[in-house]
């Protein structure tokens, strides 16, 4: 009787716990977004809305944030399609050292950041090449890519290979196939490989710092600013972020569950 | 609704067909005619190159040599979205993301079909599920997403209808069910339906004609009442049904019958239900063709006789006993009585003699593999 009673105590409390330390970070992240900072938002000042009203007031806090967006969309997309690709490719077909190319697409996920970004940065040296915004891009696919083929190979693994053969049999040409069948049947799981993309572009540091030369992304803005005292603003853009993806993450769970009913009505 | 259905089907044939695949062959050496309107059934154990068979008539796989063709036409080198065939998979592959009348339309649309939306509802109402067409193939039954899937490539008045094993998924009462829905469509649609499948009652039952296949080889082909009555191999009798066998060598031989001998017992077959004539041979009979008796009866020209043996075990199956006798030197034998009330003998250890028709018995063309077994008498169990 005694262990039950501590079970039932002790999971919530244990519970409660894990979420306190999970969301004390975002907690005064959001609370110091309303901070009426001076040189830095580290010490509480006193209320305002200034930061939110103003965004933009902050120097090249929203120019580093567009290049981040614009970065992240551009990397996501191209990894997306590639990584799409080479996942079909190897759970669909087999070819000569597949394993081995299956082996080779973690080591990316594998390599410490810091290799990735020094090694990527040595090359770009190499070749000539300017760093900038085109360097960036290179290097977020490069890294995004890994993540994509895993993502999605899982849900190629799990689609049945009747299902492409039912479509062929039905008058439906290679193509036709993929568009009609194969790609809605992906489409969750490229969905969710293109938001872990994007997500990994947009806050990416480390090989961002190696690779960008000029060209100012969001979360080195918030590096460099943070050493002289980081402004409210930066914290207003970090937390419009996390509601968006929030609102996301809602937005598509209300849907399906709408459509579950839906569905279940027409029963 | 058969008017539904104006376009009847078209022969298949299939001329010297093999199909490798990377480290075995599938396929020897395959020749198969399969009239039009016809139901036919490929019947086998797995493994045995039937599923393949079916593929490479769908147009899913390439044979590595031969030819198909479908109403006469070459089709050996065409894709599968470009054959007139029509497939019922094995696991249905209904699209989840399509609603059922979106999945039945689908051929029609890809066809460009006129008005895809009424002849698949049609479609639909031939297989009792209009009533369904805007639920996902999620929300149904078994049975329901079969009869989706039956009526997705029927609607596309296919000239060949391939089923690769389309009842195995269903229970057993359902099966029953659904095969004879099947039947009667076939019948009214006229359509020629190449059914696949490892059940050998489901192949009798519902085909005309029935092809046993083993090993990448068709071992025998025919009416199923002909296949039963007549197997030509140990594989056939034993796969189709089940058989006593026995093995010896021809001793005596007239006009009309061979006798081979069996541990001193004569086992008389008719030449004309026989393979072989010379030399070491297996003689087979049904268990249901044989009968027991308690003392050593007196019986013409026109029986076999053998025994005394001693029943080793009974089992009780609803319509009839089936007893395992055991004869020495000569092996088990099953014998099935009917059960209408009067079974002759029903205790263990009962002393009995075994006899058949002469003209029930048939003789193959091959040998038990396991002759040195001390059992003759075994029986494949289907899956």
């Amino acid at each position: 009787m005694k262990n039950f009673s501590l079970g039932k105590y002790a999971l919530p409390v244990y519970a409660v716990l894990a979420f306190t330390y999970l969301l004390i970070p975002i907690a005064y992240t959001f609370v110091f977004s309303f901070n009426d900072y001076r040189r830095s938002n580290i010490a509480w000042r006193g209320f305002t809305l200034d930061n939110w009203a103003s965004v933009c007031e902050a120097q090249g806090v929203c120019e580093a944030f567009g290049t981040s967006v614009t970065i992240g969309v551009i990397s996501t997309l191209i990894a997306t399609v590639l990584g799409t690709m080479i996942a079909i490719a190897l759970v669909r077909y087999r070819f000569k050292f597949r394993s081995a190319v299956s082996l080779l697409l973690f080591l990316p996920m594998a390599t410490p950041e810091l290799v990735l970004g020094a090694g990527l940065a040595a090359q770009f040296f190499n070749v000539g090449a300017e760093m900038g915004f085109g360097t960036i891009v290179i290097a977020h696919v490069m890294f995004c890519l890994s993540f994509v083929v895993v993502t999605v190979k899982a849900r190629v693994a799990s689609l049945d290979p009747a299902l492409e053969e039912a479509g062929r049999d039905l008058y439906a040409s290679p193509s036709q196939v993929f568009w009609k069948i194969t790609f809605p049947l992906l489409l969750p799981g490229i969905m969710a490989a293109a938001l872990l993309a994007f997500a990994l572009s947009f806050d990416d540091f480390i090989i961002t710092y190696f690779n960008s030369g000029p060209t100012e992304t969001f979360p080195k803005y918030v590096y460099t600013a943070a050493a002289k005292g980081l402004p409210g603003e930066a914290n207003v853009i970090g937390m419009s972020v996390f509601f968006l993806a929030i609102a996301i993450v809602v937005t598509v769970q209300v849907r399906s569950s709408l459509k579950a009913k839906r569905l279940a009505k027409i029963k | 609704m058969a008017t539904e259905f104006v376009a009847r089907g078209a022969d298949l044939e299939l001329k010297g067909i093999r199909k490798e695949f990377p480290g075995f062959t599938a396929i020897e050496n395959l020749d198969l005619h399969i009239p039009a309107g016809e139901f036919f059934a490929l019947l086998g154990p797995s493994g045995c190159g039937k599923t393949t068979t079916l593929r490479l008539v769908a147009g899913l796989e390439q044979p590595t040599q031969g030819k198909i063709l479908i109403g006469g036409k070459d089709v050996t080198n065409t894709k599968a979205h470009e054959r007139p065939v029509n497939t019922v998979f094995q696991s249905y592959a209904l699209f989840p993301h399509m609603s059922v009348l979106e999945n039945v339309a689908f051929g029609l649309k890809q066809r460009k079909v006129e008005d895809p939306m009424t002849k698949a509802q049609a479609s639909l109402d031939l297989v009792e599920l209009g009533h369904l067409a805007l639920r996902r193939p999620a929300q149904l039954s078994g049975g329901q997403q079969q009869r989706v899937a039956l009526a997705r490539a029927l609607v596309n008045r296919p000239s060949l209808l391939l089923l690769d094993e389309p009842l195995g998924a269903l229970d057993l009462k359902l099966r029953r069910q659904m095969q004879i829905e099947l039947k009667a469509i076939q019948m009214e649609v006229g359509l020629t339906f190449l059914h696949v499948t490892h059940d050998q009652e489901e192949a009798m039952d519902m085909a005309d004609t029935v092809a046993v296949m083993n090993k990448g080889r068709i071992e025998q082909m025919g009416s199923p009442e002909k296949l039963y009555d007549r197997p030509k191999t140990v594989f056939v009798s034993k796969f189709l049904g089940q058989s006593n066998l026995f093995v010896g060598k021809v001793e005596e031989e007239n006009a009309s019958s061979i006798s081979i001998n069996v541990a001193g017992n004569k086992i008389t077959v008719p030449k004309d239900r026989a393979e072989k004539h010379k030399g070491k041979i297996a003689v087979g009979v049904r268990p249901e063709k044989a009968f027991f008796h308690e003392e050593k009866p007196k019986l013409g020209a026109g029986h076999n006789l053998i025994g005394p043996g001693e029943i080793i075990d009974i089992r009780f199956t609803g319509v009839s006993n089936q007893y395992l006798i055991e004869i020495p030197n000569v092996g088990n034998v099953t014998v099935f009585a009917q059960n209408i009330g009067k079974s002759p003998v029903t205790e263990l250890g009962a002393k009995v003699w075994v006899s058949w028709k002469v003209e029930h018995a048939f003789g193959l063309s091959d040998l038990p593999t396991n002759t040195g077994d001390e059992t003759i008498t075994q029986s494949i169990t289907v899956q």
